[in-house]
């Protein structure tokens, strides 16, 4: 293979990773808020429908994108009023909504499949694109997928780096105190829990737009995206960053599937394609487990040396969950 | 308050939860430029109609209510089992499995069935053990470790039929090869459904009805899923209780895909699980986990299920629209509630 089919790739995996990006930052926001919005599998899937139905009757890309950040938040407003207002239960909630959006996608869709609608282009940024390797890789993608990337950025300052950010880490962590100084945890709780759907919401239609154009129903190969991004999510540790290491890391494995498939005849090309899957989320089984009991036996048995480096590597691939997240918060 | 009132208002607000369910349906129905009546009148024809229909109903019922017993089990000791594709999926390989090793055998037919849908339980408990494990030692929450299990399944899953096991010559997304009538689960004459397939479903609901009301075993694991810390204090083995809830339930789903193998399809298919599971969790979810109203809301999303056949070759509509009226009425059963509780200040 030549280095330019290879660079060609990894612009790809960029590309293609970038839908995974946003909704992951987005649940990353919704979940350091508290809250978990486990709808998204049902949400990228019907966004995707719906975002890709409005670009074809309006042959605007905007409206699309628009149209698919209205779903997200719209779900997520349900997500929101059923766990914050009525305290039902998150996961309850969020898993009926996963379900009832992807069958609403898939009936609603019916009449549009296989239509042809607008696709977004890339668009080269001038001077950079013509840095070697770099310029390939990142200077010549879609406007969404720059935006992704910027995105990142944001969000990490945003919640590490500004007051909103230090509140709502606030609010995901110890509620109680939060409001004892003056945070209105119910409002922001909902604010980030919609807009966190929102991002989610956006993801969708970068595919049918982008990455994947078109809708084709049950085939569209969507279903089961959401549940990756959640798991991403934790991967990521809530922290922006490290969750697009894990979308990229995702969206490479993806990319290898294709590349092994003419090398690896002995497996069925079906099971190189939803390998990445269940790798992602074996990849959960190291983040987690030095939170682990019997880990943390089996380290204090190491001989001091040993010890301290093992435990310099568990803390650095760890993560730790927002300490209120799943929680409703009650005033006393 | 005396409790037969609280119990009709309770009753109200489920009823609400359906209505309002049925008119979101309806708007949506509009929506596509459908007539709300002529669909749902289509729907119950598709699974009353004649009696062709109400068996193809029992046959979804069955596994549909052998899923959701196991998931009780789960819910009891407060584990969202979202891996219960995966444990239908595992059940029904490991019965095509164990069958293929055993067709060019003379054991009696009636000995291989039996060993294979036995297999296909152990099957399912070993893919539900493994959630459990992840669970308990890797520290991977219950939602995504099964999750993982499920895309591993369906991986297997569909390698073996595109791959070891695949039908001489065209390997297909139709599956293995169908095996020898002799090897089916007996049928009434001309309808598809089984008479030991209810007789499983029955004695399955009976089991873990008894199991989580009247034994003292259901209540440990109660007390496990109200608290682990309590229930640890109490004396009672916390994760210990957690594995064997999995491993009952992976029992369960392993032989709901026992059934789909030996008694519906005959082969193994790339969706031998049919999304029962993630129905199942609806279903626990509306009758709030209690198994007393179990058979008849199962039956209920058979019907719909079934049913929902008729639309496409009707009225040109998705199927999946069941799926959509299944999933708003959970959605809006449990908002009312959330609304009762709120509003009347009671649970």
């Amino acid at each position: 293979m030549g280095n330019d089919i290879i660079l060609f790739g990894l612009a790809g995996v960029i590309a293609s990773g970038a839908p995974i990006v946003i909704a992951v930052i987005g649940e990353t926001l919704t979940e350091r808020a508290g809250v978990i919005n486990l709808s998204l599998n049902g949400v990228i899937l019907l966004s995707a429908m719906i975002g890709f139905w409005v670009a074809v009757e309006t042959d605007s890309l905007f409206f699309g994108f628009l149209a698919g950040m209205v779903v997200g938040a719209l779900v997520a407003t349900i997500v929101a009023f059923s766990s914050i207002t009525l305290k039902q239960s998150q996961v309850a909630v969020g898993f009926i909504l996963a379900i009832t959006c992807r069958d609403l996608a898939y009936f609603l869709g019916n009449p549009i499949m296989g239509s042809q609608g607008p696709i977004m282009l890339s668009t080269s940024i001038p001077f950079l694109k013509d840095i070697p390797i770099l310029g390939r890789l990142l200077f010549q993608q879609s406007l969404m997928t720059y935006i992704s990337i910027i995105m990142i950025g944001v969000a990490w300052f945003w919640i590490f780096k500004t007051r909103p950010g230090l509140m709502l880490q606030g609010i995901g962590e110890k509620p109680a105190a939060a409001y004892v100084r003056g945070a209105n945890v119910q409002k922001m709780r909902y604010f980030y829990t919609i807009v966190g759907g929102a991002l989610v919401g956006l993801a969708g239609p970068l595919y049918t737009l982008s990455v994947k154009p078109g809708w084709k129903g049950t085939i569209t190969g969507l279903d089961g995206i959401g549940w990756i991004v959640l798991a991403i999510t934790i991967f990521g540790g809530w922290n922006p960053i490290r969750a697009a290491f894990g979308a990229y890391l995702f969206a490479f494995l993806q990319w290898l599937g294709l590349v092994l498939q003419p090398y690896m005849t002995s497996i069925p090309s079906q099971v190189l394609q939803v390998a990445p899957f269940p790798l992602m989320i074996l990849a959960l089984l190291f983040v987690n487990m030095g939170n682990t009991e019997w880990m943390e036996r089996l380290i204090a048995s190491l001989p001091d040396k040993v010890r301290l480096r093992a435990v310099k590597i568990l803390r650095s691939m760890q993560s730790r969950q927002p300490g209120a997240l799943g929680t409703p918060f009650e005033r006393q | 308050m005396n409790k037969s009132r609280t119990r009709s208002i309770s009753l109200l607000f489920q009823l609400g939860g359906l209505v309002f369910s049925l008119l979101f349906v309806s708007i949506i129905l509009i929506l596509v430029k459908s007539q709300p009546l002529e669909a749902f009148r289509l729907i119950w024809e598709g699974a009353t109609g004649n009696a062709t229909r109400i068996s193809s109903v029992l046959v979804v019922w069955v596994p549909l209510l052998l899923v959701t017993c196991g998931l009780l089990s789960t819910f009891t000791t407060g584990m969202w089992n979202i891996g219960i594709e995966g444990q239908i999926t595992v059940g029904a390989i490991f019965t095509t499995g164990v069958m293929r090793l055993f067709l060019e055998t003379s054991l009696s037919p009636v000995l291989v069935i039996t060993i294979s849908i036995l297999a296909g339980m152990i099957g399912g408990a070993i893919w539900a053990g493994l959630a459990g494990v992840l669970k308990t030692f890797g520290g991977v929450n219950e939602i995504f470790g099964g999750l993982g299990l499920n895309f591993i399944a369906t991986a297997l899953n569909i390698g073996l039929i595109f791959g070891a096991w695949s039908r001489p010559g065209v390997a297909s997304m139709s599956g293995t090869e169908p095996f020898p009538e002799q090897f089916w689960l007996p049928t009434f004459q001309n309808f598809r459904v089984s008479i030991w397939s209810i007789a499983f479903a029955i004695i399955g609901l009976v089991i873990i009805y008894f199991m989580l009301q009247g034994t003292h075993f259901g209540l440990r694991l109660k007390a496990v899923g109200k608290g682990m810390k309590s229930a640890f204090r109490m004396g009672i083995p916390t994760w210990q209780h957690m594995m064997l809830s999995f491993i009952i339930c992976g029992l369960f789903a392993g032989l709901a895909g026992a059934i789909q193998v030996t008694a519906v399809y005959h082969r193994l298919i790339p969706s031998i699980s049919s999304g029962y599971g993630f129905m199942g969790l609806m279903i626990a979810m509306l009758i709030n986990y209690q198994a007393i109203w179990l058979a008849p809301i199962a039956l209920f999303f058979a019907a719909l299920n079934i049913g929902g056949i008729q639309l496409p070759i009707v009225l040109k509509l998705d199927s999946s629209l069941t799926g959509v009226l299944q999933g708003s009425l959970v959605l809006f059963v449990m908002i009312s509630q959330g609304v009762k509780q709120k509003f009347l200040g009671r649970k």
